[in-house]
């Protein structure tokens, strides 16, 4: 097995995936993700980028390959060690995922919650990541109350209150308005600033062009493609992103 | 009402991850019957006990003297020299010559109230009381002393004129034990299947907690307080309900004036037990529940 190089958290090598007896949804995706790098994943509907992401975000085992995340073997690792890897992650489900009986508040507060954070710590950070996604006054909501770029704000929020290590994020702009889009990669981006290591999934290639410095994953029929030449493997010595499709 | 006592009892600083009712629904009532009817069996079963071990402590030292003799003159004779010599053993307490009034009124509920000169011979009893229980060596040497002066004379040990009483006493206080694990067996059961529907119901929350890192041990928490609630609350309906029927069949036994029921009256220890019934229902049923779910998800990644 690969060694994880110093310095990535995460790294992907000759992993397949597929569902059943189905044909390969992945094949032989290999990468590297570096800590404060910002990385956009693209590809036509269908070829694979929530897939890619689900075993990023630990939803799924892959069907061989090998996968390294934060320097552990995420595909040998047991059950009981998931948890703490999740929390390092913040996710943006691309159907949003959230919890139909909590308020918008208490859907952003759960990460925290699931973290023993104590609830008079959560009032305030809970609070202000609401009023920055324009929902301070509908806090109380169900999810059923809201519209669905309002659902989709709550998710955003629910995945970056915890201050994730990388935040990995399915269509997360598929419901705003341009300027609300904007608005969210902007926070991306300063999450980003922060140390965190951004992957955003989106068909939209116009989002692309709104993070220069951004790099680049194309799938295609489940297989990863280089489309600026930037990409190999293995990784580059001084950080940005590496691939083999 | 058990289920807004459990919502009630619920609340808390946070919000619950599963919807209560989802949980509840006839879960405390399910409890509230296992209860109740848990802790009749028991109460049934612990006065079977008290009754029995009641009998024995009074039987133990306990003999008769049947002194069959058709002339009433010469019976009377050798009950007292029979009372008299038995008096002389080391080990007896005391030999008392039953009176013919007493005699009378024993046999009454069968022969009916007995006068005129045709009236059946019974025979004379002696009651003989030993310091210590009865042996097989004991009662041998007793026979032997009062055959010396009244050779037609039959000597018995109380308690054994009661063994198939006490064998049925023992086989119903094993149908009370079995009934009591049985109806644990039958709650554990009715969690499981209450718990198995809720993970299902709520599997896209599950995951959800799961995903943001939620633990097993976390999730199983959630199940664990709900039922546990759940079974607070019908415990306690059920413990009120199985203690009413309890005294009010206390009260009616009572009223029978039966020696051997009343000496099935329940101690203070047992009126414990009791309550603690609805306390191991608790612990059951959030044990179930923890193991339903821990189980249940070691199957989802």
């Amino acid at each position: 097995m690969t060694k994880t190089a110093e310095g990535e958290i995460v790294q992907f090598d000759n992993v397949g995936l597929r569902y059943g007896t189905d044909r390969e949804v992945l094949s032989d995706v290999s990468f590297t993700l570096f800590p404060g790098s910002f990385y956009f994943l693209t590809g036509a509907s269908g070829a694979g980028k929530t897939s890619l992401l689900k075993l990023l975000y630990l939803a799924q085992r892959p069907s061989r390959g090998a996968i390294r995340m934060f320097g552990a073997d995420a595909i040998t690792m047991s059950r009981e060690r998931l948890p703490a890897l999740r929390r390092r992650l913040g996710v943006v489900f691309q159907d949003f995922r959230l919890v139909p009986h909590l308020s918008a508040f208490d859907n952003v507060a759960l990460p925290l919650r699931v973290a023993g954070v104590p609830e008079k710590e959560l009032l305030k950070p809970v609070g202000d990541m609401l009023e920055w996604v324009k929902l301070g006054e509908r806090m109380h909501a169900l999810p059923a109350q809201l519209s669905g770029g309002e659902q989709q704000r709550v998710a955003i929020a629910r995945a970056v209150i915890g201050r994730p290590e990388m935040l990995i994020a399915d269509e997360p702009t598929g419901n705003v308005d341009p300027d609300m889009a904007v608005k969210l990669l902007r926070l991306f981006e300063a999450l980003n600033g922060m140390g965190t290591t951004v992957v955003v999934a989106t068909h939209d290639v116009h989002l692309l062009k709104k993070v220069p410095d951004s790099l680049i994953m194309r799938l295609d029929k489940g297989r990863l493609s280089d489309p600026t030449g930037a990409l190999r493997y293995p990784p580059r010595p001084h950080g940005g992103f590496g691939a083999r499709g | 009402m058990v289920a807004g006592l459990s919502a009630l009892l619920s609340r808390r600083s946070g919000p619950d991850l599963m919807p209560q009712g989802r949980l509840a629904g006839p879960m405390p009532w399910v409890i509230a019957i296992m209860v109740a009817l848990t802790v009749i069996a028991a109460a049934a079963g612990l006065a079977l006990s008290n009754t029995a071990r009641n009998a024995a402590d009074s039987l133990s030292g306990g003999v008769t003297v049947q002194v069959v003799e058709a002339n009433p003159a010469e019976r009377d004779r050798q009950a007292q020299a029979v009372a008299a010599a038995l008096r002389a053993v080391p080990g007896v307490g005391e030999a008392t010559v039953v009176s013919q009034a007493e005699l009378e009124k024993l046999i009454e509920p069968w022969l009916g109230v007995r006068t005129g000169e045709d009236q059946i011979p019974v025979p004379a009893l002696v009651d003989v009381r030993l310091r210590n229980g009865v042996d097989g060596e004991k009662l041998g040497q007793l026979r032997r002393i009062a055959r010396q002066v009244a050779p037609a004379a039959r000597v018995d040990a109380q308690s054994s004129w009661l063994k198939p009483v006490f064998g049925a006493i023992d086989s119903l206080q094993w149908l009370a034990l079995a009934l009591v694990a049985l109806l644990a067996f039958a709650l554990a059961a009715a969690v499981l299947l209450a718990v198995r529907t809720a993970l299902g119901t709520n599997r896209d929350t599950i995951e959800i907690v799961h995903l943001l890192g939620g633990t097993d041990s976390q999730i199983a928490r959630i199940f664990q307080r709900a039922i546990g609630f759940d079974a607070a609350g019908g415990g306690a309906v059920g413990l009120a309900l199985g203690l009413v029927v309890v005294l009010a069949l206390g009260q009616r036994f009572s009223g029978l004036g039966a020696g051997l029921i009343d000496s099935g009256a329940l101690d203070w220890i047992d009126w414990i037990l009791l309550a603690l019934v609805p306390i191991a229902g608790v612990l059951l049923a959030t044990l179930t529940a923890r193991i339903t779910v821990m189980r249940a998800l070691k199957k989802i990644l």
